[in-house]
């Protein structure tokens, strides 16, 4: 799991963007070149912090995207720590930070 | 009498030890997976039965104030960019639901004062249906939604 993330500061409010690399799938699709149903892999939960407080709890299923985006507005200035932590549904877990720029 | 309680005494072990053994086998991580994620309503088949287990009553009130913006025609179905918007205060939730997908709850959020009130996302659609955004503010429970078409197969 990696990500991508952007933080930056405009008009008074923090865009955040981030794009992880992670297939999520869903566990019902079928590989083509060995007929098997590839097993359920998606993120069920991210976190975001901002500043060292929890901003947002987001949780999903595999009906999000390959490859997830996740863009929104916040409040917060100019060298505040962002950072993100995102589970999948093997327990598996990594996190990203970056600074607002 | 006694059969009653070797039942009531059977189903309770039973219920213990299967999670017990499940956690050991490392599949279920108790902080993470057992305390956040609301299997039943992200596993639930229809609208309805989702925003219920999500927020433990269905009453949802029309409001003009969420926008969803998304494309009217996805090219693919894979990835459907959606935005939603809105301008209720006290938000503590926006939740985002894919009409006709076999588990319709896509994306819940839940914010805190800090988030300005709009998440975007990209989302996968099966069939064409409805984009149901759902959001809660001061304690009430808010919808809109927006019709998103598919287009399958060919060139377009």
């Amino acid at each position: 799991m990696s990500a991508k993330i952007r933080a930056k500061l405009k008009n008074g409010e923090v865009t955040i963007k981030a794009l992880m690399t992670h297939p999520m799938e869903t566990g019902m699709r079928k590989d083509k070149a060995t007929g098997k149903v590839v097993p359920a892999d998606y993120i069920q939960n991210v976190k975001c912090e901002l500043a060292g407080k929890q901003i947002m709890d987001c949780n999903w299923n595999a009906t999000v995207s390959k490859n997830p985006y996740l863009s929104f507005k916040c409040d917060g200035k100019k060298g505040d720590e962002f950072k993100m932590t995102w589970t999948d549904n093997s327990g598996k877990t990594d996190s990203l930070a970056v600074q607002v720029k | 009498m006694i059969k009653n309680k070797r039942r009531l005494f059977l189903k309770t072990a039973m219920a213990g030890s299967s999670v017990g053994v499940a956690v050991a086998a490392g599949l279920l991580t108790p902080t993470a997976v057992l305390a956040e994620w609301n299997k039943s309503a992200f596993t639930a088949k229809k609208v309805p039965d989702a925003i219920s287990a999500l927020y433990g009553s269905g009453n949802a009130a029309e409001s003009a104030e969420i926008m969803i913006t998304a494309p009217d025609v996805a090219e693919n179905g894979a990835v459907v960019p959606v935005d939603i918007k809105t301008t209720l205060k006290d938000v503590e939730n926006i939740s985002l639901l894919v009409s006709e997908n076999a588990s319709p709850l896509a994306a819940s959020f839940d914010t805190t004062a800090a988030i300005k009130g709009e998440v975007s996302i990209r989302v996968k659609v099966g069939k064409s249906g409805d984009l149901i955004a759902t959001v809660k503010s001061g304690g009430k429970l808010y919808t809109a939604k927006r019709p998103v078409k598919v287009t399958t197969g060919g060139c377009g």
